[in-house]
């Protein structure tokens, strides 16, 4: 038992009389039991959103980009937006599976896997819409370096976009092997207890003959450490680059080096609040409230409540630097957006992002399931209306006032943005029948030292000793 | 030549950590512990060496940096030299600020992928693998021990079942 103390004050991260079997049980149940009314009512909301976004996607690919709103002053607008905002929301299931890990973090192992699958989930919907937006789709191998008949006549590395088209593949694909290796014990769980021949061959196939031998494990824990180690600055790199994207253009209002910061603080932010979202439903439906506890929706929240703060901080620096570069056009972008025709769109972004998690330093708030889930949506839409300050209306009134315009979405727009959304429940509500949700193998090394049940039949031993003496 | 081996069965990681220890001391040999979630200072206990995967990650992060490096080398300076924005690549080093996203990409790429190849070739793991753990009750809840039997059946199957085992088998293994 002295191997699993752990300090009384700390709160348990496993509810209720649990033996390693009930988490077994527990974490299979979403998937070998029936999908209910609610699950096929969301499902085929999702789907049908999904198809309007395909739709959407094959009448732009179709016609082109003129189907959009974009015009010669805006020539980014929701498409860049979108890809920003679905790639900020993916980096908080790494940072919670990479630098929770390297913490040693334990509260991390009930929300890992799901916060991992959010971020292969958005990081695929993020990469659709630069593809799209290239007008012919069908031509994206360009942005590879592959000998051509031009002459080989190679892609620019001196371009943020390519760097960008680097850093996103290697994060999808490092992220999609990290999630697979952690997910082999847990399939093998499934494959151990599956009924039919058709899921057990399924779930065979899926833990790639998974065993457990102590050799495997020890294999296991190392290879996560050190993809946890890599992965750490592998997000940090993503979202510096995706902020390049802006940082070394001539704009004014995305010619700042406070970008890379920035946007990894507005990353982690916008993606604790979707795994929050999410996790909050998640944990409902799927019976998990003993597993993600509210302990863990308040340190979500505290995390929250830090990188908005970040960005809080970064909203206002880049306000002081305008004014004190003395540089009248960079002036000119920040007064436009608080003032401009966008005003309405920057003060949102700022009660969303910056009043709006400020209320977490109320326990009761930041306790409570409710509040947590509306700020958490709060915070989704703010941080969509950062990107879309950032990049339309920095763009909209440049240098030259004669071409000054404003941005109008068509139905296009709405419908491809919509229909990612759609895509991203469709995989994740999938996900949540078929894949074990939790980090099974994970929780039961924690169980001893963090279940409530053995926390306090240590507790009680220990008092009933003190009192002996 | 068919030899014995018995399966003592454990359904508590702390017993179990206990049982390695007596088991070694009472020199039987053990040939394999199926456990269903990684049980902290087992390896030691059973004296495995350390993996060396991180040794491999370290190599294979170098040769993603090397092969990075000479990709960029040659598409930006050898093979075709442009003046991009007023900077012409005649010179690596000084063009060299504008390729290290990429040679830091190709180091993780490299390190993190063939270090999860390796892992996965190392621990026999891929698509369409048989699994090979004897009780399908090792990945829910207990631990499975093989050790080889050598000398009195009876004896050895007492001392395990004294070890705190659940359920201890002799298996003829082929």
């Amino acid at each position: 038992m002295s191997s699993h103390y752990e300090a009384p004050i700390r709160k348990p991260l496993v509810i209720g009389e649990k033996s390693y079997h009930d988490i077994t049980v527990d974490v299979a149940r979403p998937v070998e039991g029936r999908a209910n009314k609610l699950w096929w009512t969301v499902f085929t909301i999702a789907l049908v959103a999904f198809l309007w976004g395909v739709a959407s996607m094959a009448y732009t690919i179709g016609t082109g980009i003129g189907t959009w709103g974009l015009n010669k002053t805006i020539g980014w607008a929701w498409d860049i937006t979108n890809f920003v905002w679905w790639v900020g929301i993916g980096h908080a299931g790494t940072l919670i599976s990479a630098v929770l890990l390297l913490f040693r973090q334990k509260w991390r192992m009930a929300i890992n896997r799901s916060a991992e699958a959010m971020t292969i989930f958005s990081v695929v919907q993020a990469g659709l819409f630069p593809i799209i937006h290239m007008g012919r789709p069908w031509l994206a191998y360009w942005v590879l370096p592959i000998p051509n008949q031009f002459g080989s006549l190679w892609v620019n590395f001196n371009s943020p976009l390519l760097w960008d088209v680097f850093a996103i593949s290697t994060y999808l694909s490092v992220s999609l092997v990290f999630w697979w290796t952690g997910l082999l014990p847990d399939f093998a769980m499934l494959r151990d207890r599956a009924i039919t021949p058709f899921t057990k061959r399924v779930y065979s196939i899926l833990s790639f003959g998974w065993s457990g031998r102590v050799k495997d494990w020890q294999r296991f824990e190392e290879v996560s450490l050190v993809l946890a180690g890599l992965a750490t600055p592998l997000v940090l790199s993503v979202h510096t680059i995706v902020s390049f994207d802006f940082a070394t253009s001539v704009i004014p209002g995305w010619h700042t080096t406070i970008f890379p910061p920035y946007f990894v603080a507005g990353a982690v932010f916008s993606g604790f609040a979707m795994v929050n979202t999410l996790l909050i439903i998640m944990r409902k439906v799927s019976n998990l409230e003993d597993y993600i506890t509210i302990q863990h929706i308040e340190l979500m929240n505290m995390i929250c409540m830090i990188t908005g703060s970040i960005v809080g901080v970064a909203y206002i620096t880049e306000l002081w630097v305008a004014w004190y570069s003395g540089v009248e056009y960079e002036q000119y972008a920040f007064l436009n957006r608080a003032s401009g025709p966008y005003w309405w769109s920057y003060w949102l972004m700022m009660t969303c992002n910056v009043i709006s998690p400020q209320v977490m330093w109320i326990k009761k708030i930041r306790t409570n399931i409710m509040a947590s889930f509306i700020i958490s949506l709060v915070i989704n839409v703010g941080m969509w209306f950062e990107r879309f300050v950032i990049i339309v209306t920095s763009l909209h009134r440049d240098y030259l006032p004669s071409s000054w315009t404003m941005f109008q979405p068509t139905f296009v727009d709405a419908g491809i943005y919509v229909g990612t959304i759609g895509f991203f429940f469709v995989l994740f509500l999938l996900y949540s029948r078929s894949f074990p949700v939790i980090a099974q193998a994970e929780v039961k090394t924690i169980l001893k030292s963090s279940g409530e049940f053995y926390k306090k039949a240590r507790d009680n031993k220990e008092n009933h000793q003190s009192l002996n003496h | 030549m068919s030899t014995k081996v018995i399966h003592a069965i454990y359904n508590d990681d702390d017993i179990l950590m206990d049982a390695v220890k007596e088991t070694r001391s009472a020199h039987h040999h053990i040939e394999e512990i199926y456990t269903p979630f990684p049980v902290h200072g087992l390896d030691k206990a059973m004296g495995l060496k350390p993996t060396r995967l991180a040794i491999c990650a370290f190599l294979y992060g170098l040769v993603g940096l090397a092969f990075g490096t000479a990709m960029m080398y040659y598409i930006m300076i050898v093979d075709w030299p442009q003046d991009i924005g007023g900077k012409p690549s005649f010179s690596f080093i000084q063009n060299m600020p504008s390729f290290v996203p990429i040679m830091f990409e190709m180091t993780v790429l490299f390190s993190a992928h063939l270090m999860v190849i390796t892992f996965y070739m190392r621990s026999r793991l891929w698509p369409f693998k048989k699994a090979e753990n004897p009780d399908i009750r090792t990945t829910d809840d207990h631990f499975l021990m093989e050790v080889a039997l050598h000398g009195e059946e009876e004896e050895a199957v007492e001392f395990f079942k004294k070890t705190g085992a659940v359920e201890v088998k002799v298996i003829d293994k082929e």
